[in-house]
């Protein structure tokens, strides 16, 4: 079957086709580590690869001629702070295996023989796990298995970059870098940001709870980054006087990056019966593909794009903010992720009341469980476990993080607000 | 060259695209594309517009060179190797005022950093880069 534009970027879609007829049934994390060493293959982004596709088949309870279709995503952000490198003997005579994992390398790698459906070049995570629900529920492959790696190579994150060092600004560059632009994610979401605290009369200081929460959540994780290698505690004191990176954003507010990967097995919900893990069906996936009309987008802007993935997702999964139980979205600058909790108006927080909610009980004990993943800032920028928290909260697996609210229905999703993918995932079909 | 301290901008590479507005830059003019189908301003240079789509319809508009200061934040640690040495340095965001739709980045040169004073009105001046292409730039008005 050909494939067709699988996303679902626009309102007035309706309900998914696919609602409730997709499943995820299986997740495998590999180990985490701040960086690569540069030596140790097994924790190189292939090895990593395939201990987490290792672990995400048999989570599922699979075989591996179950799998038939192989989704991934080249935007592992190694950046180019490593080449030109000296190589190993196959499979890592290449960046393939070493900083990216085609899906090619991980079927020649795990000898996937009945992979027919091939995708290396699906979007980052958040869209990605969006393509993967829909290459099942359109037929392109029954079993699909999805992972998205993170690297981290040696060097000051970003100071390698080429693009940060050179002295002229080609393309789209020329409006930005001359002024110091680094990057969207970074420059406008803090643009954004302090616009939200003229508008609304806040301030840096509302973040702290919502950062503070982030890592004893990551703490909870028993695989993040900080309950295996920084098992502390932040506190408001060490945020507030963090190292400022672009006044007032400090590194605390920015989620760490690591060197890991995670897999997720994604199959029809008539298969997923059958299969060792409680099915965790998807009812809808929906993104965002929008940029500002001038040099920085707004917080109207912003406001706008979150307003409108929330009501893509009521329109394609036939729920409302109410039936949202688990809300995980992107959090790996803390100056964004308010857009989403506003504009997706979870547990009732509407424009400009995300710091009140912050400083409210949003412990995974307690009634507003915001975030329950520990996000980014939490575990270590994997992106994945927005995702990968949403499913064991559901299947009540998520330990010392479980909720103690009601968790039938959960949303994920990154990255930012003007670009960015959001999956709804619930324990019922319908 | 910028007259901030230790500033070493990346020099901007027009293209077919933004050829205009830089070689207007060279003359100390601010140019923006116009859609004459629908009269919205754009910038930085697009493909087509924004509003209406159409991609025949812009021609280039002179604008003033007047604008406020929206927010501003100041880089500390910047990845960016010609600005590591000019850190600690403003990075503002001007909006137009004959669109304040549009919006610019600006270093605001002449206010030291984390003394901006948000919401005053600038006035465009013109800096040089490395390559001597002349880019714009905001000045608070005193």
């Amino acid at each position: 079957m050909a494939e067709k534009n699988w996303m679902r970027d626009r309102e007035g879609l309706g309900l998914w086709e696919h609602r409730g007829k997709v499943a995820v049934v299986g997740w495998g994390q590999s180990h985490i580590d701040r960086r690569w060493d540069g030596v140790t293959l097994d924790r190189s982004c292939g090895g990593l690869t395939k201990e987490a596709c290792l672990k995400a088949i048999a989570d599922a309870g699979l075989s591996l001629d179950d799998i038939d279709g192989l989704i991934t995503s080249e935007e592992t952000r190694a950046e180019q702070t490593w080449a030109p490198r000296p190589y190993f003997a196959a499979p890592y005579d290449t960046e393939d295996g070493l900083t990216k994992t085609s899906a090619e390398w991980i079927q020649r790698e795990l000898g996937l023989k009945n992979a027919k459906y091939l995708k290396s070049d699906a979007p980052y995570i958040g869209p990605m796990m969006g393509l993967a629900a829909q290459a099942v529920g359109d037929g392109l492959c029954k079993t699909a298995l999805v992972w998205y790696p993170m690297v981290n190579l040696a060097g000051r994150y970003g100071h390698n970059n080429p693009q940060n060092n050179r002295q002229e600004a080609p393309g789209p560059n020329a409006f930005t870098l001359p002024w110091g632009y680094q990057s969207g994610a970074m420059f406008n979401n803090l643009v954004v940001f302090l616009q939200y605290c003229k508008k609304y009369g806040k301030s840096h200081e509302g973040l702290a709870p919502l950062c503070l929460n982030l890592r004893r959540n990551g703490l909870k994780t028993p695989w993040s980054y900080y309950a295996l290698h920084e098992p502390h505690q932040l506190t408001r004191e060490e945020y507030l006087n963090g190292r400022v990176i672009e006044e007032p954003l400090v590194v605390h507010d920015c989620d760490r990056p690591v060197n890991t990967c995670a897999a997720f097995i994604f199959t029809t919900a008539e298969r997923a019966r059958h299969l060792r893990q409680k099915p965790i069906y998807v009812l809808n996936h929906c993104q965002n593909n929008n940029r500002g009309r001038s040099s920085m987008a707004t917080l109207e802007e912003h406001q706008a794009a979150c307003a409108s993935i929330a009501r893509k997702m009521w329109e394609g999964s036939g729920l409302g903010a109410k039936d949202v139980d688990i809300f995980n979205p992107y959090d790996g600058y803390l100056t964004f992720t308010q857009q989403f909790l506003e504009g997706f108006q979870w547990h009732g927080v509407k424009w400009g009341e995300a710091h009140d909610f912050y400083a409210d009980d949003i412990r995974v004990e307690g009634p507003h469980p915001f975030l329950s993943s520990g996000g980014n800032n939490g575990t270590g920028r994997t992106r994945s476990c927005l995702f990968s928290d949403s499913l064991e909260q559901l299947r009540g697996t998520a330990g010392a993080r479980q909720v103690t609210v009601r968790a039938e229905t959960a949303v994920a999703g990154c990255n930012t607000p003007d670009s960015c993918g959001f999956m709804m995932l619930s324990k019922h079909a319908s | 060259m910028s007259t901030i301290p230790g500033l070493e901008r990346p020099a901007p590479v027009p293209n077919d695209l933004t050829k205009p507005f830089w070689s207007a830059c060279n003359e100390r003019r601010l140019v923006l594309q116009n859609c004459t189908a629908c009269q919205r301003l754009h910038y930085p240079p697009a493909q087509k517009c924004g509003k209406c789509g159409s991609a025949d319809k812009f021609v280039w508009k002179e604008v003033k060179g007047s604008g406020h200061i929206d927010v501003y934040f100041v880089i500390r640690d910047s990845r960016i190797r010609g600005f590591r040495s000019a850190q600690p340095i403003n990075f503002a965001v001007i909006t137009l005022d004959e669109d304040p739709g549009i919006n610019f980045l600006s270093n605001l040169p002449g206010t030291p950093p984390g003394e901006v004073p948000v919401g005053a009105p600038v006035e465009l001046i013109f800096e040089q880069t490395s390559t001597g292409q002349l880019l714009p730039e905001w000045r608070v008005v005193t």
